[in-house]
């Protein structure tokens, strides 16, 4: 079911999601994107360039932050420009439980032809994660 | 040493064709946890209006940075991969990636600026299909950090 265009206003919340994220997680994500950066899954390396732990795949949060956007839409084919700023990586502990990457979103300005702008506010451990993280959407 | 910005503007070759296959846009859905039946049922990516199964929207990085590594191991750019961070990633759409596709990217560096001693270099890369449509634009900004803050 589509969401039309007269459903929403500015400030109309999008049901928010928690992603969780394991070491299991980000080598399934290093295969199917072709990133292989050890930093993603090797903890001796990423600690020898100074990283707090391995750390998820910057576009693997991206691609989950969306996530609330593509279940509301139901079509992902209505996302018509997505962008994110990288502010702070997702350290993933080799402990079973790993990380959680909490996602809101909603609505913050209604543009021409029934399309809106969501922002997009993505933590982890209630640091952000992502800055500028906006999507424009096309409604019904 | 900084980058040179004489080679902001410097357009590579379109890369050679991306066959997109219905089985990796299963795998890459299901590597992101996403069980929206567009990725994985033609018959539901039809009924949404789409020819075939589509690919999630992050999907296009996928092709995208195996372009930009023309950028990042062009020799005369001289950019030290070992610095670099992904500081920025945006995507504007004229059409989902769909099953089927033949995507080739064009890459130019569309800036080159230096902040606070970090360099931060601006890849476009444009993605049409095999008919020279525009499918996506994706703007990568990498951030080459500064030698001296490599243990940030």
């Amino acid at each position: 079911m589509a969401i039309s265009f007269d459903e929403v206003e500015v400030g109309t919340e999008l049901p928010g999601r928690s992603f969780p994220v394991t070491r299991d997680t980000l080598v399934r994500y290093a295969g199917a994107s072709g990133d292989f950066n050890p930093i993603h899954w090797n903890e001796k390396f990423a600690l020898e360039v100074g990283l707090p732990d391995v750390i998820a795949h910057g576009m693997f949060t991206m691609a989950e932050a969306v996530r609330v956007v593509t279940d509301w839409l139901g079509d992902p084919g209505a996302v018509v420009e997505y962008g994110v700023r990288f502010t702070r990586p997702v350290p993933v502990p080799n402990d079973g439980t790993g990380a959680v990457i909490d996602v809101t979103a909603k609505v913050a300005a209604l543009l021409e032809d029934r399309k809106v702008r969501v922002d997009l506010v993505a933590t982890s451990g209630g640091q952000k994660v992502l800055g500028m993280s906006r999507a424009v959407v096309q409604l019904a | 040493m900084p980058l040179d910005p004489a080679f902001i503007g410097r357009t590579y070759p379109p890369t050679e064709p991306y066959e997109v296959g219905r089985e990796k846009i299963r795998e890459f859905a299901a590597a992101v946890g996403d069980d929206n039946p567009a990725y994985s049922d033609p018959e539901a990516a039809k009924a949404l209006g789409h020819p075939d199964v589509i690919a999630p929207p992050t999907f296009p990085f996928v092709i995208t940075y195996r372009a930009a590594a023309q950028v990042v191991e062009d020799p005369e750019l001289g950019l030290d991969f070992t610095r670099v961070v992904h500081g920025d990633q945006k995507f504007a759409y004229t059409r989902p990636v769909r099953a089927g596709d033949r995507l080739s990217v064009v890459v130019t560096i569309d800036a080159i600026k230096s902040l606070a001693g970090n360099d931060v270099l601006t890849v476009r890369g444009e993605v049409s299909d095999g008919s020279g449509e525009h499918v996506v634009t994706s703007l990568m900004t990498l951030v080459a950090r500064a030698a001296d803050e490599a243990g940030e």
